[in-house]
């Protein structure tokens, strides 16, 4: 078997024990989704009258930015899974055997995006009955979800890589979310990134969690025609600018995390 | 015979540390091989160096013939690793650990369920086959971590220390099951911190000490350099110190070791049981009143005080590196 089949077929042996622990211990779902159901229903009622977004129900627009939040806090899953690995006594069973040296990585990220898609499906009720709707074709719309949970999964080993370089679960539970909160909040995902201070709206423009944002509300329809969304290169082709991101986090953090590992592990 | 491990002086530094410093050791094909030291000496080390976990810094090491720096992947085919914390998973059951591991030798799904039936069975584990790992007890951690490290009947089985923990009875039993493998003709090597499981188990041991082997022999062989076993007596009175003395004299035909202060008498029990027996009768019948009498058998700490004139000494720095990973638990 290559090195590459290996990876995939070790990788699942280890995805399906992830997922027998999510199954055992379901807390760890739950509160991910309570997290993001807790945000709509805090934007959509709360924030939501105090922002005005011209053109736009609120609700509509501010779904896109919920999801993209939703599966990057679900991204910070690997960070606190392979923190807690790397503290215990699996770890030096996983390395004394002949499998795959990047298993434990693509089985942790496996699993962290069915467990995305998962909390996905539930958030996309949740969306659904405060009142966000899709207003394109079919095709668009799974192009839409797909291109999220691509983002979610190369947050994933953004996230790999923090759970690897910190020393303790409490850690990687801070230093995996704590960053989250600026990357978030300083985007288009729940205001319009004309409201900021001008030497702010570049910063926001760029930031590619806006870039994802935009193309999920271009791709859904969240998006009609006059609403503010900057200029410039980000606001003209958000789309193909998030394929960009996504494959250049993965280039760059896959094998990064991959070091990590194995430099974490003792080796 | 060939040699299953070799390892030409391997040195491990933790900064200024040295973990292991400068180990040599061969185990032949079919035996076993006992690493016999305090908490920090190396024994750990040692052993993560040989089982592919750790890099080190200096040396050679070759197992199952295939060279361990050169080639990691390929001697993992070979071995089974128990080691000192269980590595199992706690939160799957007795039959997810075994299974998974069995899927990560690829030995394939079906021989993977098959082997990990049989191993619960064999481990006495088949009642708690279904229960998530966690549940178990430390004595059944144990045994399904070994279980875990004989998946594939590897002919390499690396044990750091089997049995500390364990109460008298998981600890014999472990050491019938790993007398089983030894007997099935695998090859061994084991860190102890007794010299009683040694001598039960191994063909061999070396005894280091601070990352160096400071004794090398047949468990035989080191009990006689500590002096095998001993009768040793407590006297009730001061006054019979000297009658005590000329009587275990006759008996041992030494004169025994004396220890003023504890009243205590120490001296070779050349025949066992038969010795004390002897020293008891005799000692009864000069009215010599005893508060303690009995059998001492040779322990690490006589071990140490014989080798190195100094009893046992557990070294902090030393004993940093095994649990180098800060957060881990050892």
């Amino acid at each position: 078997m290559t090195a590459l089949t290996l990876a995939f077929t070790d990788g699942w042996v280890v995805t399906k024990r992830n997922l027998i622990k999510i199954k055992r211990i379901p807390d760890l779902l739950i509160f991910s989704t309570i997290q993001p159901i807790m945000f709509v229903v805090l934007f959509a009622y709360v924030f939501g009258g105090a922002i005005a977004i011209p053109g736009v129900n609120y609700k509509e627009y501010l779904m896109a930015g919920i999801f993209t939040q939703t599966v990057m806090f679900g991204a910070g899953i690997t960070a606190i899974g392979l923190a807690d690995d790397m503290q215990k006594g699996i770890i030096d069973r996983f390395r004394s055997l002949p499998m795959s040296r990047s298993a434990v990585l693509v089985g942790r990220t496996t699993s962290d995006l069915l467990n995305n898609i998962l909390v996905l499906i539930i958030m996309v009720i949740c969306g659904l009955l405060v009142g966000w709707r899709t207003h394109t074709s079919p095709p668009e719309v799974a192009a839409g979800f797909l291109l999220l949970l691509a983002f979610g999964y190369a947050m994933s080993w953004v996230m790999a890589v923090i759970g690897l370089s910190v020393r303790s679960v409490e850690v990687a539970q801070t230093a995996g979310f704590i960053w989250m909160f600026p990357v978030t909040f300083l985007s288009n995902a729940f205001i319009a990134t004309d409201t900021l201070p001008s030497w702010l709206q570049p910063i926001a423009e760029w930031n590619p969690f806006s870039s994802v944002v935009l193309a999920l509300r271009d791709l859904w329809g969240n998006a009609p025609e006059g609403l503010a969304r900057g200029d410039g290169f980000p606001a003209d082709h958000p789309i193909q600018l998030s394929v960009l991101w996504i494959a250049g986090l993965l280039v760059v953090f896959i094998p990064f995390a991959i070091s990590r590992y194995r430099r974490a592990a003792g080796r | 015979m060939t040699d299953a491990i070799v390892a030409e002086a391997v040195v491990k530094t933790y900064g200024a540390v040295r973990a292991l410093d400068g180990i040599d050791l061969r185990v032949p094909e079919g035996t076993v091989l006992g690493l016999l030291g305090p908490n920090g000496a190396g024994k750990t080390t040692c052993v993560r160096i040989l089982t592919t976990l750790l890099k080190p810094d200096t040396g050679t090491v070759r197992v199952h013939g295939i060279d361990v720096l050169a080639q990691p992947q390929r001697v993992r085919e070979f071995i089974g690793l128990s080691g000192q914390n269980a590595a199992i998973d706690e939160h799957l059951t007795g039959f997810e650990n075994l299974e998974m591991i069995g899927r990560l030798y690829h030995i394939g799904a079906k021989k993977a369920r098959q082997r990990a039936h049989d191993l619960l069975e064999r481990f006495d584990l088949t009642d708690a086959a279904n229960r998530p790992a966690k549940t178990y007890s430390g004595g059944m951690r144990r045994r399904l971590d070994l279980a875990g490290a004989l998946v594939t009947s590897p002919p390499v089985i690396f044990l750091d220390e089997p049995t500390t923990g364990l109460d008298p009875r998981s600890r014999i039993g472990m050491w019938e099951i790993i007398d089983e493998r030894v007997r099935s003709g695998a090859t061994l090597l084991l860190t102890t911190q007794y010299l009683e499981e040694a001598d039960k188990l191994c063909d061999n041991v070396m005894v280091i000490d601070h990352g160096r082997s400071i004794a090398e022999g047949t468990p035989d062989d080191l009990k006689r350099q500590v002096g095998g076993e001993r009768v040793e007596v407590v006297l009730a009175e001061r006054s019979t110190l000297d009658l005590a003395s000329g009587v275990l004299k006759e008996v041992t035909g030494e004169p025994p070791a004396v220890d003023e202060s504890e009243l205590r008498l120490t001296a070779p029990a050349t025949n066992g049981a038969k010795t004390l027996i002897e020293a008891v009768r005799r000692l009864d019948q000069a009215g010599v009143e005893m508060s303690d009498i009995g059998i001492h058998r040779a322990t690490l700490d006589d071990v140490f005080l014989a080798l190195t004139g100094q009893a046992v000494t557990e070294d902090e720095p030393a004993a940093a590196p095994e649990g180098r990973r800060e957060g881990k638990k050892r």
